[in-house]
């Protein structure tokens, strides 16, 4: 845990990784109290004929879409789909991927090999296209499904990460003097290796956040992901690449949502890891 | 370098198989059917469906219709797609040259991209047009590919009319174009596709080139090129870049696959006549033989793009080609 808070007073010292930080946990709170933070009901249809396509004004801070609900109050809502997608995916991709890596890591050479070499294997696989042929296949499959695939897809490059960090750890002098003081498996991991381990998973979760809000857009973009009326971020694109030309703020304003979100992931996980590696010092 | 090409070799045909394999597998369990009698709006009758079951081998146990498949793709053999009633391979021959046009830009864009604003940045490190440039880079590694693709549209495409908005070559004109004025035409339809994939993946690039031109400037072999008096560029451009390029390289390799299927996006964005096209109403037709063979395609670019990868950076770095 020293680990951890050493790395937090440098991190610190990372003005933009910090800012993103606080915007992450804005974005954070402002999706799970969407009904307190949305002006208006995401699925509302006040008036399709005379409110539609209404450019941003006081009554619609981004305007409304071709169906007169408020954009803003969609996007508030959308935050929710693609924050949580991301976390849940994230969390549980690094989760198998951190647990891989650690069995890869502590079995025995031939265990060893025939993981890594499965991993070789998948990490090749082309991700997008699978994805999206089991749930063009699978048609109205539920979010958690959209989640599961991505996460199942995503853990790999982990996977590879956490093991060379356990080969080397276990070689270490501490591990040794652990391990012949009497130390078992368990506590060994717990006690020893975990701590050690931490810092590069909780950087790994963080970057994959971005890049999985980024994938389940694309998903929801291609109508496959989280599907309409329920606003995503991705379906909101969708929604406004049809009157692009005559309403461009229905499509502009939920992909820049979506890159302030990501940019924000990405510069906190640069932090996190500027800040946990013990060559960056200043 | 032969048990290299051996270890590469064998890990492609893993893929390949792997991706084969899963994708008939999902393609054969997945809910629906290729043929269904009455279908749609047009009534087929039970007797056409079951003729055409049987015609394709659909009829056969599972593991029949795979090992019939495995044979057949040995064979080099893709099969005929259902829906358009037309081999697979003159369906793949039509779209796959397109997508290959788009990818290759694509990516030689990216690395052009990707390499000049790493120079720029590590040249300038510590500055303030490192951090903007900086900014620039995380923006563009940020922006979901498809959504920029419709702002470059909405700008150059609609406001500015300066780009065609959609497909690969003007309709109108294509009966009384020549060979030079179609090439033109195709180019100018190019553009904006080639540059959304190229932004969003070269800034990719970009993040990795930045930080080994660092390393790279901060050497001993820089400094000692320095104190013989060469001119900075030349110490920046042959010296410092030559031994840089490695991850920018390998990172352009290992993007081929994304760029190429993941292209889907960017493709129905622009109206790209692709694969990525092709695979999408495959899908949704459930025509089985289209969607394996675009897996087939997919796990054979991965193997392309790696060994590229490894191609590339042999060539740039002599340490590795001795290794």
């Amino acid at each position: 845990m020293r680990a951890l808070r050493r790395g937090w007073l440098r991190f610190r010292a990372h003005r933009a990784a910090v800012a993103a930080g606080l915007l992450v946990a804005v974005l954070a709170i402002a999706a799970a109290f969407a009904p307190l933070v949305a002006p208006a009901d995401p699925l509302a249809q006040p008036d399709p004929v005379a409110l539609q396509n209404q450019p941003p004004s006081a009554a619609h801070l981004l305007g409304t879409d071709r169906f007169s609900r408020d954009v803003l109050s969609r996007i508030v809502y959308g935050a929710r789909v693609s924050l949580g997608v991301g976390a849940a995916a994230a969390l549980l991709a690094v989760t198998v991927g951190a647990l891989v890596g650690l069995a890869a890591g502590l079995a025995s050479p031939a265990v060893d090999q025939l993981l890594m070499r499965s991993v070789d294997v998948a990490l090749a696989l082309p991700r997008v296209f699978l994805i999206l042929l089991v749930l063009a296949l699978w048609e109205n499959a539920p979010p958690w499904v959209v989640v599961l695939l991505i996460a199942l897809t995503g853990w790999f490059q982990t996977s590879r990460v956490v093991r060379a960090l356990v080969l080397r750890l276990r070689e270490s002098e501490f591990v040794q003097a652990a391990r012949a003081l009497g130390s078992g498996r368990p506590g060994l991991v717990r006690r020893h290796l975990l701590p050690h381990l931490a810092p590069t998973i909780i950087v790994s979760a963080t970057l994959d956040v971005g890049n999985i809000i980024l994938l389940e857009s694309g998903l929801s973009y291609l109508g496959l992901g989280i599907r309409p009326p329920a606003p995503s971020w991705g379906n909101m694109i969708q929604d406004g690449k049809d009157q692009l030309f005559s309403a461009p703020w229905v499509a502009a304003a939920p992909g820049l949502a979506l890159l302030v979100t990501v940019v924000a992931f990405n510069l906190f996980g640069d932090g996190l890891q500027a800040a946990f590696d013990p060559r960056d010092r200043r | 370098m032969l048990t290299y090409l051996l270890r590469r070799l064998a890990l492609a045909l893993a893929t390949t198989a792997a991706v084969v394999t899963i994708t008939f597998a999902l393609v054969h369990l997945a809910p629906g059917e290729p043929f269904v009698a009455g279908a749609e709006d047009r009534f087929v009758p039970p007797e056409t469906v079951a003729r055409l079951r049987e015609r394709f081998g659909l009829d056969r146990p599972l593991g029949v219709q795979f090992a019939r498949y495995a044979a057949n793709l040995a064979h080099g053999d893709l099969g005929e797609s259902f829906a358009r009633h037309r081999p697979v391979a003159a369906v793949l021959a039509e779209s796959l040259p397109n997508t290959l046009l788009l990818g290759a830009t694509a990516l030689v864009l990216s690395l052009l991209f990707g390499i000049g604003l790493g120079i720029a940045q590590a040249t300038r490190a510590g500055t303030w047009a490192d951090s903007a440039l900086g900014a620039l880079a995380l923006a563009c590694y940020s922006v979901p590919a498809f959504w920029l693709g419709l702002m470059l549209l909405l700008v150059f495409g609609e406001w500015l009319h300066w780009l065609p908005v959609s497909g690969m070559a003007d309709v109108t004109l294509r009966v009384p174009m020549d060979g030079l004025r179609h090439a033109l035409d195709v180019g100018r339809h190019l553009v904006l596709p080639a540059l959304t994939l190229a932004l969003v993946n070269g800034a990719a690039v970009a993040r990795f080139h930045r930080a080994a031109m660092i390393e790279a400037l901060g050497a001993d072999f820089v400094r000692a090129a320095r104190a013989r008096g060469l001119g900075e560029r030349r110490v920046v451009l042959r010296h410092a870049l030559r031994s840089a390029l490695a991850p920018a390289i390998t990172l352009a390799g290992l993007s081929v696959p994304a760029l190429l299927t993941g292209s889907v996006l960017v493709e129905s964005v622009f109206g790209w006549p692709g694969m990525g096209r092709v695979a999408y109403e495959a899908i949704f037709a459930r025509d089985y033989n289209v969607i394996t063979a675009v897996a087939v395609v997919a796990g054979v670019l991965v193997a392309v793009g790696n060994l590229l990868a490894d191609l590339g950076v042999a060539a740039a770095d002599p340490r590795v080609r001795r290794a």
